[in-house]
């Protein structure tokens, strides 16, 4: 965002990798890829691409971060120095800290944290390739490699960035869009009560404009709650047939 | 008003409804929201009259009460040890829950009876509301896991190695002449011939590979057979 492109971005309501203005990338996901995690799940969104990898319930060290009453959640969201245009030099930045606490924050009203207390769920992001809305990537991921170890949870978290371009509300921005555009908004939320757990915005909107981005946000994310759910499901599937 | 959504064996997932109404009732991993039901984590449908239970497909170990389970000493104290029990929750085992003859503990030392690295089958007698685990090992079936080799399995699938009232684990001990202690955290000690150790090890891999088959049992006597024939020569 912020900087000024001399390219038009959206010509007759087209924009430029094709899509109508409403219209989501294609949206890939594949769960329990990593045997070593307790649960772990893959997404391609688009050029974007996340891993995701859940361990726990497990102990927590160090012990100063135990909770009596439930369990410590903590995500690391970390973009691989290969995953920009531009080296991205490795380890955590204050961005990436600062998405980190934004994402656990959105997955935790999803889980059961109380069911396991002292103990500790850590999740790892990892972005592979980055072209926008990798945070949303992030949590989508996240969602199903949570489902995927087993851990109790009231619900999936779906999650999606649209904005504003050349004056115009689009779904779900590509990395030029991004850039160039006027606004970003992204958001997580859990698809079966609408509740929403991440909300943020970047750059200028009207009040009626951000309302129908939450709008336009919320159907898209049905769209991937289901897609969620059915790679979910296909890493099971044999286990329905048959069986004692 | 009362409508239920899924059927018997039905794969669910965190958030799925799976019935309407309060003349349902939610078991195992599954809740009540208000007048619904939904699961809360992936999972088989078990309906049983007004019960339905989402059977768990994955997840880690948590202890439950009087479940049998095979522990690793990972630490001594003076009144008695730690016990690993691959959870989030470590075990303690008392020096009287642990061996049944009086021990002087000024004069004792406990890594006489458990030393630091030893497995054995141990029971759970209690879970504090603070998650403190208590296990017992001195009666029968308890026992120290002397020699042998330990496998890990999911948690999910023990109930699949054990079979209806144990058939496949009492055919595995049969077959392979083995001594075969299985625990409800998903550690498994084998102890026999070492070649018939490693079958055994590699059978029960399969089983929780291929848990989804029908008439695995006699599939798995099969093979087992087979392989015993071909190793011992």
């Amino acid at each position: 965002m912020g900087g000024t492109s001399t390219e038009k971005l959206v010509i007759k309501n087209k924009r430029l990798d094709g899509r109508k203005l409403n219209e989501m990338r294609k949206l890939s996901i594949k769960a329990g890829i990593i045997p070593n995690a307790d649960g772990s799940a893959e997404l391609a969104l688009g050029e974007t691409k996340v891993i995701a990898a859940v361990y726990g319930p497990r102990e927590v060290l160090p012990k100063h971060l135990q909770k009596q009453d439930r369990a410590y959640l903590e995500c690391i969201y970390d973009m691989a120095s290969f995953s920009t245009p531009e080296r991205n030099r490795p380890g955590p930045s204050r961005r990436s800290v600062e998405i980190s606490k934004v994402i656990t924050e959105g997955l935790a009203p999803a889980i059961f944290l109380e069911k396991y207390p002292k103990t500790k769920i850590d999740i790892y992001l990892e972005i592979t390739n980055a072209n926008a809305g990798t945070r949303c990537a992030a949590m989508t991921a996240a969602a199903v490699a949570l489902a995927d170890a087993g851990i109790e949870m009231r619900d999936l978290v779906a999650s999606i960035a649209s904005g504003k371009v050349d004056g115009q509300l689009a779904l779900d921005l590509a990395q030029k869009e991004d850039n160039f555009g006027e606004a970003d908004v992204p958001i997580a939320v859990m698809p079966r009560t609408k509740e929403i757990t991440l909300l943020q915005m970047d750059g200028d909107l009207t009040k009626e404009e951000l309302q129908k981005i939450i709008q336009m946000n919320l159907k898209a994310c049905d769209e991937i709650y289901k897609v969620q759910k059915q790679a979910l499901k296909n890493s099971y599937k044999g286990a329905s047939k048959n069986g004692e | 008003m009362d409508k239920i959504y899924v059927k018997d064996r039905d794969i669910v997932v965190p958030g799925d409804l799976l019935a309407e109404g309060l003349n349902y009732l939610p078991s195992g991993k599954a809740f009540r929201e208000n007048e619904k039901i939904f699961a809360s984590t992936i999972g088989l449908i078990n309906i049983k009259g007004r019960v339905i239970k989402v059977i768990p497909l994955a997840g880690k170990y948590m202890p439950k009460k009087d479940d049998i389970v095979v522990g690793r000493v990972i630490g001594i104290s003076h009144h008695g040890w730690q016990i690993d029990i691959n959870s989030a929750y470590n075990a303690d085992l008392n020096v009287g829950e642990g061996v049944s003859e009086y021990i002087d503990l000024n004069k004792t030392n406990l890594s006489k009876y458990f030393d630091i690295g030893d497995y054995m089958l141990a029971g759970i007698i209690n879970i504090s509301e603070s998650k403190f685990v208590k296990l017992t090992a001195k009666n029968r079936p308890y026992k120290k896991l002397a020699g042998g080799n330990i496998i890990e399995v999911s948690p999910t699938k023990i109930p699949r190695i054990i079979g209806k009232q144990g058939s496949m684990i009492k055919m595995l001990k049969e077959e392979s002449g083995c001594n075969v202690a299985v625990g409800q955290n998903g550690w498994i000690w084998i102890k026999g011939i070492p070649e018939n150790e490693a079958i055994v090890a590699r059978i029960i891999k399969t089983i929780e590979a291929e848990s989804h088959t029908t008439g695995l049992t006699d599939k798995i006597k099969e093979t087992l057979k087979k392989e015993i024939k071909r190793g011992g020569k």
